[in-house]
């Protein structure tokens, strides 16, 4: 039996991409989409682990829209064996979306670990990790800055405040969200994105998983543009009396300081 | 009369600043507040939570004693305390240590949560939060048998409105599981957290090096803030990634944020634009960083810095 390391990516509007809203709760998608940044420190400290377990397969999961099928692409290009795209219509929320990564990852095997990023920039909920843990019955670090795994025991350092770390230690399985400073991802060159083209993709509809009734639910109900009200006011002349003038301004006028 | 929890987070026997503006935000038409504490602590906190509008302060603890960190048993102990009060709602920080419990609770209780509120409607169960890049407000709906939510530090004006409150000890019978806390790292740890910080001053690719952010330190000196940077600033390896702020970075809200040398692109305004008053010192007036701040000085950072804390320094001491 294989080493089963499974990896859950999702698809992100470009963060430089400009959002229209298209009705209360939908935005125009004739964006830009990539793979959720955080996602690629996931795949990278998965693809590293199998190269130090040996027989292990990386398993790239994503709930998501069919052009999802891209951010799965973008995954085996960095090295996952091959993907499930559980395809929706409208985001589910994160409750929702934790059930359906369980039941995808149960129906295809026995996960020894789950990696995930530590958030997605688009809606930035940071929970699917944790419900994905409590929902499978198995422990889950996030923000992870370290991983090292001995025999049948995972230890992390995950990021506390201001800099601090804690040192974890958790049996497998386990779910771990990667940060930033976890790895650095590599850049997949043309030979992979070629490969992964014909990487194994399994296509499983969202209604046909069974997640049960969540008994709760976040739900959009209206999405606005960001409005802002500030006035820039550039404080003119040399620099001695510009500095004097915004001591003031903070002083007197925004009252901060 | 909706009895709603507080998660207070404190550091070093001190309530963190940021948690007056989330009690602020919880308060209502007749709400009952309970204020959970964790640290062991809760009688020396009485004074402050009560100015604040908490009735009822909840010692949590474990029946040897206080718990020592570890997210996981934390937020156990809080699940089981919120199902002992009848709380049908919990308000917490969008901080690290709020990023590690408050999505634990609502898992364990299969409970609603939205993070990085703006602003919560508690009657309604509506939050507004940040979506794409800060570049739409989301509202949600929260529909479930308790609702959490998770306040982006600074952004609520904390009111006082003086009660008097009563503490209740409570024992929750928890013990370490799976997840075992082995050490706490804090060597490398300074100061406030940027999330949590009031004022931030932040340095980019003009900083050109680790040392001159010296710069930067020195006048967050006399203003009491802490020091952030770009993400330039941290790829380039001049400063932690716990320092960076923006999109992959952290979030922040302060009163006042500096930014010095910093261009202002969409992914660094994604973690700093609700911040209350932004300041941009740039050599280039039309950086969109000088076009979307409140005060803006165009000129060089190592010339307009220094006489910035100066200055500073000349006024606070005679303010
Ligand atoms: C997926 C993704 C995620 C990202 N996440 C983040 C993030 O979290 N945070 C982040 O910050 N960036 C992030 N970025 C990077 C972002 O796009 C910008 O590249 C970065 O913010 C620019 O940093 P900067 O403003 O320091 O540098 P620049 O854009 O190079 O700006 C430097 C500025 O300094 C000014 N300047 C130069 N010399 C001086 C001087 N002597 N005195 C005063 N001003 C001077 C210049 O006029 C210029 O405006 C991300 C990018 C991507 C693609």
């Amino acid at each position: 039996m294989p080493f089963k390391i499974y990896v859950c990516v999702k698809h992100v509007p470009d963060s430089a991409a400009n959002i229209t809203i298209l009705d209360k709760t939908r935005i125009e998608e004739k964006i830009t989409f990539i793979i959720n940044p955080f996602d690629e420190n996931a795949i990278e400290e998965a693809v590293q682990l199998r190269s130090k377990v040996g027989d292990a397969e990386v398993v790239a999961v994503t709930i998501g829209k069919p052009a999802a099928v891209e951010t799965l692409r973008s995954a085996m290009a960095m090295g996952a064996d091959r993907g499930i795209h559980v395809v929706t219509g409208d985001p589910p929320d994160s409750i929702a979306t934790a059930r359906a990564l369980k039941a995808a990852i149960l129906a295809d095997g026995a996960p020894d670990i789950i990696f995930t990023g530590k958030g997605s920039i688009d809606s930035e909920g940071f929970q699917t990790m944790f419900r994905l843990g409590a929902a499978l019955g198995v422990p889950a670090a996030n923000n992870v800055a370290s991983f090292r795994l001995e025999g049948r025991t995972a230890t992390v350092e995950s990021e506390l405040e201001a800099g601090g770390r804690a040192v974890i230690r958790m049996p497998l399985p386990c779910v771990i969200g990667a940060g930033k400073a976890l790895n650095k991802p590599r850049y997949p060159i043309l030979p992979d994105i070629m490969k992964a083209r014909k990487k194994p993709i399994r296509t499983v509809p969202m209604e046909s998983l069974d997640i049960g009734t969540p008994p709760a639910s976040v739900q959009l109900i209206e999405l606005r543009p960001f409005s802002d009200r500030r006035q820039a006011k550039l404080i003119p002349g040399p620099v001695e009396k510009a500095v004097e003038e915004l001591v003031r301004l903070l002083r007197e006028e925004a009252k901060v300081i | 009369m909706p009895r709603i929890g507080v998660f207070i987070e404190t550091r070093e026997g001190r309530i963190k600043p940021a948690m007056s503006g989330v009690i602020t935000a919880a308060r209502g038409p007749n709400h009952e507040l309970y204020g959970l504490v964790l640290d062991g602590r809760a009688a020396d906190y009485k004074a402050q939570l009560q100015a604040f509008g908490i009735h009822r302060i909840v010692d949590v603890a474990s029946p040897t004693g206080p718990l020592g960190w570890n997210p996981d048993t934390w937020a156990r102990a809080i699940a089981l305390a919120m199902r002992e009060f009848g709380l049908e709602a919990l308000f917490g920080l969008t901080s690290a240590m709020g990023k590690e419990v408050l999505p634990r609770i609502a898992a364990i209780l299969d409970a609603p949560l939205l993070m990085d509120c703006l602003r919560v409607d508690v009657e309604k169960r509506t939050a507004e939060k940040s979506q794409f890049s800060g570049k739409t407000t989301g509202v949600f709906k929260l529909n479930g048998a308790h609702c959490l939510y998770g306040m982006r530090p600074n952004v609520i004006e904390a009111i006082p409105a003086p009660t008097e409150a009563k503490i209740d000890a409570f024992q929750a019978p928890v013990t370490e599981g799976a997840l075992i806390v082995e050490a706490l790292r804090l060597e490398a740890s300074r100061g406030v957290d940027l999330t949590e910080a009031e004022i931030i001053i932040s340095g980019g690719r003009a900083m050109q090096n680790g040392d001159n952010f010296r710069i930067l330190r020195e006048c967050a000196e006399v203003l009491g803030a802490s020091v952030g940077a770009s993400r330039v600033a941290v790829d380039a390896g001049w400063v932690p990634h716990s320092m960076q702020v923006g999109q992959t970075g952290k979030t922040v809200s302060p009163k006042l944020y500096i930014a010095c040398g910093i261009s202002g692109s969409v992914q660094h305004f994604a973690g700093m634009k609700t911040s209350g008053v932004i300041v941009a010192i740039n050599t280039d007036p039309k950086a969109v960083m000088m076009q979307h701040c409140d005060y803006g000085i165009a000129g060089d950072l190592f010339e307009v810095v220094p006489i910035l804390t100066r200055q500073l320094k000349a006024s606070l001491n005679h303010g």
